[in-house]
């Protein structure tokens, strides 16, 4: 039986398109400092550290990790690294939770991150290679196809992007880090935005953010007094399938299915929409909002889009998603998984400031990425499991 | 054909460069240790036990410790603690001629740092050795603006360890007006040799004649193309070769109208997947000759491939997509193959 693991400590650094006041260390170390502020602890209370990000090539520091090892206090200490593409912040949480529920480590820290203003994230996701033809422009390139199949078989409003994008950019307003808080978004904006892979505008579409978000994880026993209670890891999961295979699902992947129903397993859950109080889920351009509502098994199989339709997902609707404001408005590519488990954890202690759903006990925080091939997923509560 | 292709046994191999102007924010202390290169000069950062860190590091690598700002300015002389010759530079190295790649410990300094010694000859290299910086004309504020090392002129050269240590004390901060350096650019030159490998080999082999050829899994029986040489869903090796029509359906698309530096297709065009008759597995490619507002999922298409004498082993060689005069697909028939 594992160990029963506690997100002690959560630290997120001010989202924005540029962070010239400090470098990558610096950008971790912020994100780190406020994680452990938090957890009532200090760097020598740290047995391990496990880093994660996107691809390198993102900022063009070859291992970052190996340069990170002093600004996270590694001396003498287990660090390691984790990549799963876009999903990576949420899966290097789950990797840190296992070294703890595995009895290894007492308390370890967690860190994701990228600076995205380093480069152009577009170079990195879409390489020309030889003897290729060169048809895909980054990633809307290639989901914008999957959301029109989206759209075409659920039959959904053509709006619904826009009520999602909406919604989440103005549940950033009520996020001090979120990197897109402007007021005057409107509904006509967002609809009046060109379009930049037709379906997909530019207000439907997360921006490019530098970023770290960084998790103190611990045992029951390590657990410190600290102003906001833990919240309890109820189950984690992961799931992957390859890039392309004949017969692939590819709009409501069968890994992100078989993730969902395995971490619901886990965590006792047998009807999410009712026993879960909210969710942050990864959602870079706007459908995919009711898109994974469908594939989490919140809404049956082309029905996701009412759920944004009457308002459920809203910061006061039944089933709250992204009230942070979500990949949508902060987008620090390999930080972003981990902000949804943040957020989501943050959700059940009750720290969640302006954006808090009230009474908020069971949460999940959800990120997928590469060609909608890697899922990770926690459910955490305010309870021990 | 752009690209220089060249083949062994039949596996077709090419040129593969990635090259991306990276710009790196250094933040405070690095940021501190640029600006004081542009002005001519090199800072050291006095850790809390004293130690002084050469160039400044944010934190401190055996307590972790934020370092602070305890500046002091070092060298510029310094001994060469242990160094390696390199006979052949590459393009990007700091010279075009034989040099060493050492680390100085410069005086003042309690680490030694990584950078170029220009002494001419190997034989005039050795571990003690005292060398100073042969600064840059015009300095921007990189580790650059130190062109190298060189041997400094006779004295104590040939008793290295006995060199001078002057410690220059607290410094001040720069006089001159000008904004610190927060930001530097390193860009980025990798070269590799891309290779095709067997399956995606035969099947450009194909395409240089004008042919679509496709593999066949033998356990599930589903056409891949292009082919991988493997069923990623079975993970067996699929060696059964089935040549396709060059007709297919578009299963969806995308109208792109974003710049890409890695597309050559002129903005905006549309971004299709297409599913070639007889396959499973729709190709990305593009369709042209075709107003974009009339595309759609469903709509029959045909490849338009170079002028015959053009064909070559390179996707390239289909120019395009466009449509032919074929009814529909209907959409529920489409659904397993987005």
């Amino acid at each position: 039986m594992a160990r029963l693991c506690a997100v002690a400590g959560i630290g997120q650094t001010q989202y924005s398109a540029r962070r010239d006041d400090v470098s990558i260390a610096g950008l971790l170390r912020e994100a780190a400092t406020r994680a452990l502020e938090d957890a009532g602890m200090d760097w020598p209370d740290i047995e391990a550290v496990v880093v994660g990000k996107a691809p390198d090539m993102f900022e063009g520091v070859m291992m970052p990790e190996l340069y990170l090892a002093d600004a996270l206090g590694c001396s003498g200490k287990p660090m390691l690294r984790v990549h799963t593409a876009g999903s990576v912040g949420g899966s290097t949480a789950i990797v840190a939770a296992s070294l703890v529920q595995a009895g290894i480590h007492e308390r370890v820290l967690t860190v994701s991150f990228e600076k995205q203003s380093e480069s152009n994230a577009m170079w990195a996701l879409t390489v020309k290679t030889p003897l290729q033809a060169s048809v895909v422009a980054g990633a809307g390139g290639y989901f914008a196809p999957l959301v029109r199949a989206y759209m075409n078989r659920s039959g959904a409003p053509d709006d619904t992007g826009i009520r999602v994008a909406l919604k989440d950019r103005r549940n950033a307003l009520k996020n001090p880090y979120a990197h897109l808080r402007d007021p005057n978004m409107s509904f006509d904006t967002i609809a009046s935005s060109p379009m930049l892979w037709d379906p997909i505008r530019l207000h439907e579409a997360c921006p490019s953010s530098d970023g770290a978000c960084a998790l103190v994880l611990t045992s029951e026993r390590s657990v410190r007094k600290t102003k906001y209670a833990p919240a309890w890891i109820h189950a984690t999961s992961m799931r992957s399938e390859p890039t392309q295979f004949a017969g692939q699902e590819k709009v409501n992947p069968q890994s992100g299915r078989d993730c969902a129903k395995d971490v619901y397993k886990k965590a006792g859950i047998s009807d999410p929409r009712k026993q879960i109080d909210m969710a942050e889920i990864y959602v870079p351009f706007s459908w995919f909002e009711p898109m994974w509502m469908e594939n989490l098994g919140f809404a049956p199989v082309g029905e996701g889009w009412k759920m944004t339709y009457e308002g459920a997902t809203a910061l006061d609707g039944d089933m709250p998603v992204n009230c942070s404001g979500g990949v949508l408005s902060s987008n620090p590519i390999g930080a972003s998984g981990m902000i949804r488990f943040a957020e989501a954890a943050m959700q059940v202690r009750g720290q969640a400031g302006e954006h808090q759903v009230d009474g908020a006990r069971i949460a999940l925080g959800h990120a997928y990425g590469g060609g909608s091939q890697f899922f990770s997923m926690w459910i955490v509560g305010s309870a021990k499991p | 054909m752009s690209e220089i292709v060249s083949e062994e046994g039949g596996i077709l191999t090419a040129p593969h460069v990635l090259e991306y102007p990276y710009r790196r924010s250094v933040g405070p202390v690095l940021g501190r240790f640029f600006t004081e290169l542009r002005a001519g000069r090199i800072v050291g950062l006095r850790t809390q036990q004293g130690r002084v860190l050469a160039p400044p590091q944010e934190y401190d690598p055996e307590t972790g410790a934020a370092t602070g700002s305890d500046f002091v300015e070092i060298g510029p002389g310094g001994v060469v603690t242990t160094w390696s010759w390199v006979v052949r530079p590459r393009a990007k190295q700091p010279l075009d001629r034989p040099f060493a790649w050492a680390l100085v410990k410069l005086d003042g300094a309690d680490t030694a740092m990584l950078h170029a010694v220009d002494a001419g000859d190997l034989s005039r290299m050795r571990t003690g050795m005292r060398v100073r910086p042969r600064w840059r004309a015009e300095r921007v504020g990189h580790i650059h603006d130190i062109e190298c090392f060189e041997p400094e002129p006779q004295a104590t050269a040939d008793n290295g360890l006995g060199g001078e240590r002057q410690r220059a004390g607290e410094l001040a901060m720069a006089e001159e007006a000008q904004k610190p350096v927060t930001n530097i650019k390193t860009p980025m030159r990798l070269e590799y040799r891309y290779s095709a490998g067997i399956a995606t080999s035969r099947f450009l082999h194909g395409i240089a004649q004008g042919k679509i050829l496709g593999q066949r899994c033998p356990s599930c029986s589903k056409v891949y193309v292009p082919p991988r040489g493997s069923c990623p869903r079975c993970a067996v090796a699929t060696e059964e070769e089935v040549e396709l029509s060059d007709k297919g359906t578009i299963t969806t698309y995308a109208i792109v109208r974003v710049p890409s530096e890695s597309i050559d297709v002129p903005l905006p065009f549309a971004s299709v997947h297409v599913l070639l008759d007889g396959a499973d597995l729709p190709m990305f490619s593009v369709v042209q000759e075709c107003p974009l507002d009339q595309i759609r999922m469903g709509m029959r298409v045909q490849a338009v491939w170079v002028p015959r004498e053009q064909l070559g082993p390179t996707l390239q060689s289909i120019r395009y997509f466009k449509p032919i005069d074929e009814p529909d697909v209907p959409a529920e028939k489409l659904q397993e193959t987005v």
